[in-house]
């Protein structure tokens, strides 16, 4: 594969995804979600976007919101301590806007190990017992009528080997798109991911397309030294964006922590229809792209504040109670 | 009532952090948990190694993570992976000693749901997070601590969905469900602390908190609780106040 051909500005990248796609993007509720690509999806007006992800947070909040999503499958959705529950994804559930199944974080991430690897399903002990196995939100004929769900939400079996031991079947998750933001890439596609690496690489494995945006374009030469710590071999990764502060609001172990001002901000404007938005249009809609985004926030004087402090990875001396 | 000179969350956390034992892996949860193990850590339990489902494993933490994915968990870790080595290789193998659960509802055999209200999970009254990991820590951790506010509409005798299952329909129910270990040992509420029968695994009430009676933690719950022996809730130690308030949350996250 050629160097040259894999860098791409993140206008082209969300224009690569059409109505109805399949996707999944990168991080775990506060950490590492590719923001200002899911600020350009929404630019971009996408529509009945079909999501598959085991804790996702604002990231489909978001998109929830503005009218992108039409079905999701999901273990939780909220950005923990900050809000315990996505104000979106409740309002549209609680609406019935929103088609979706529940599932728990192992079953979602055995169901992405399971289509990594290119096999039909995972085998699992747990859901045994709780309705999250008896139930189901998306009907029989919903599943069979629309390929990119699986037919059945789960299958359990006694254990082919052993009498008495069941286990439950999840099916592999197959999409045609996975966005992940992570610290450093290459042109070439070799990543490196600092911190948790919460199921991203798995997530990435079983993506038809892979885009990545990065923090730091890096020397292929100076990954290579240390090939333990890159998690995926570069033929997997399709297309870079360099966009530092690409997951603002939300933390990049090593280079920024998490925002709680911005995050306040959201979560009081996403309870309420006409001030959510009214956020969409002051940081989504009337900005032009991630630099203008960012000065909306407040530009360097608030990043500099949630820069990481070498020593910990993170901002120790952060406010992150009593916030306006 | 004279100021007891701790707040309800301080022995709340205090009571979670004494069901911690030195040396065990806890598979803790973002708040309450947290607070509970970051002081037991500082106490009596100095080994015991902190999981965290998003890919942490034996974090010293210098600061209270607001998420089980923050980058402070990083701090002192002895390993960072994701959820696809911690869910399989130590949860699933039987490697987590004891996991913290909450829910909006608890039922008498500590089945608990974090889903949603209302007979209908596709039509909710009220929708919640979902389950994230709290499903897969009651079927595989090898005991659970569950945390609980107590009110009556919240122990029901049944929970509308069982998103975490405890015991299920109590004596060998969760066997029969096919589940190999766990379920949970005890429950700490904003009023009392309860624990399991052994044949039954019916709640029963092991203490009420101070200022409260036994009859009146039964009283602002949903089912018959057994309360027979119960004692009063031993009230934090003034070391314990101080390391949760001095160290654990000295930023005031979840300290009230």
């Amino acid at each position: 594969m050629s160097v040259s051909g894999k860098m791409i500005d993140l206008h082209a990248a969300a224009s690569l995804v059409r109505d109805g796609a399949t996707m999944s993007f990168g991080g775990f509720t506060t950490q590492r979600h590719p923001m200002a690509f899911i600020y350009e999806l929404v630019r971009l007006g996408k529509r009945d976007l079909y999501l598959f992800g085991h804790s996702p947070g604002g990231d489909w909040d978001i998109l929830i919101g503005a009218g992108c999503v039409k079905r999701a499958e999901l273990a939780y959705e909220a950005d923990e301590a900050f809000d315990t529950v996505g104000p979106r994804w409740r309002q549209s559930v609680e609406r019935g806007e929103i088609e979706w199944e529940d599932y728990s974080n192992f079953s979602m991430v055995a169901r992405f190990m399971a289509g990594a690897m290119g096999i039909p399903f995972m085998p699992i002990r747990s859901l045994l017992g709780s309705d999250l196995l008896r139930r189901q939100t998306l009907a029989a004929e919903q599943r069979a009528a629309d390929p990119r769900t699986s037919a059945k939400k789960l299958h359990v079996m006694d254990s082919p080997f052993k009498a008495n031991d069941r286990i439950v079947l999840v099916p592999a998750i197959h999409t045609e798109f996975a966005v992940l933001h992570v610290q450093k890439a290459t042109v070439n596609g070799t990543i490196r991911i600092e911190g948790q690496s919460f199921a991203d690489v798995q997530q990435a494995l079983c993506a038809d397309t892979v885009i990545v945006t990065a923090e730091e374009i890096m020397e292929e030469e100076i990954l290579r030294r240390e090939p333990e710590r890159n998690p995926l071999p570069y033929f997997v990764v399709r297309h870079i964006c360099h966009v530092p502060f690409g997951a603002h609001p939300y933390a990049v172990f090593n280079y920024y922590d998490y925002d709680p001002l911005q995050l306040k901000i959201y979560h009081d404007s996403a309870r309420d229809d006409t001030a959510f938005q009214r956020y969409l249009e002051k940081f989504v809609y009337e900005v032009k792209n991630q630099t203008e985004c960012l000065f909306a926030v407040g530009g360097a004087a608030r990043l500099n504040g949630l820069k990481a402090d070498p020593c910990y990875g993170y901002s120790p001396n952060l406010k992150r109670r009593g916030l306006g | 009532m004279t100021n007891p000179g701790y707040t309800l969350i301080e022995l709340m956390a205090v009571a979670a952090a004494r069901e911690i034992q030195d040396g065990e892996i806890v598979f803790a949860g973002t708040g309450l948990p947290l607070l509970g193990v970051m002081l037991a850590q500082r106490t009596h339990a100095p080994h015991c190694c902190i999981v965290l489902e998003a890919g942490t494993i034996a974090s010293q933490l210098d600061h209270l993570p607001m998420s089980v994915g923050d980058p402070r968990a990083m701090r002192g870790a002895a390993r960072a992976a994701g959820l696809h080595e911690v869910f399989p290789y130590i949860l699933q193998a039987g490697r987590v000693d004891v996991g913290f659960l909450s829910g909006a509802q608890v039922d008498r055999f500590g089945n608990l749901n974090s889903t949603s209200i209302g007979p209908d999970p596709r039509h909710p009254k009220v929708r919640f997070s979902g389950s994230g990991g709290a499903c897969d820590i009651a079927c595989l951790a090898q005991r659970t601590v569950i945390i609980a506010r107590h009110e009556k509409r919240r122990f029901p005798e049944k929970v509308d969905y069982i998103t975490s299952p405890g015991w299920l329909e109590g004596g060998e129910s969760r066997l029969r469900a096919g589940l190999i270990r766990g379920g949970p040992s005890v429950v700490v509420t904003t009023k009392g602390v309860m624990r399991f029968r052994p044949e039954t695994k019916a709640m029963y009430l092991t203490s009420y908190h101070p200022g409260l009676t036994a009859q009146a933690v039964a009283d602002d719950t949903g089912f018959p609780l057994d309360t027979e022996g119960a004692t009063e809730t031993p009230v934090p130690m003034p070391e314990e106040l101080c390391i949760l308030r001095e160290v654990v949350d000295p930023e005031r996250i979840f300290l009230r």
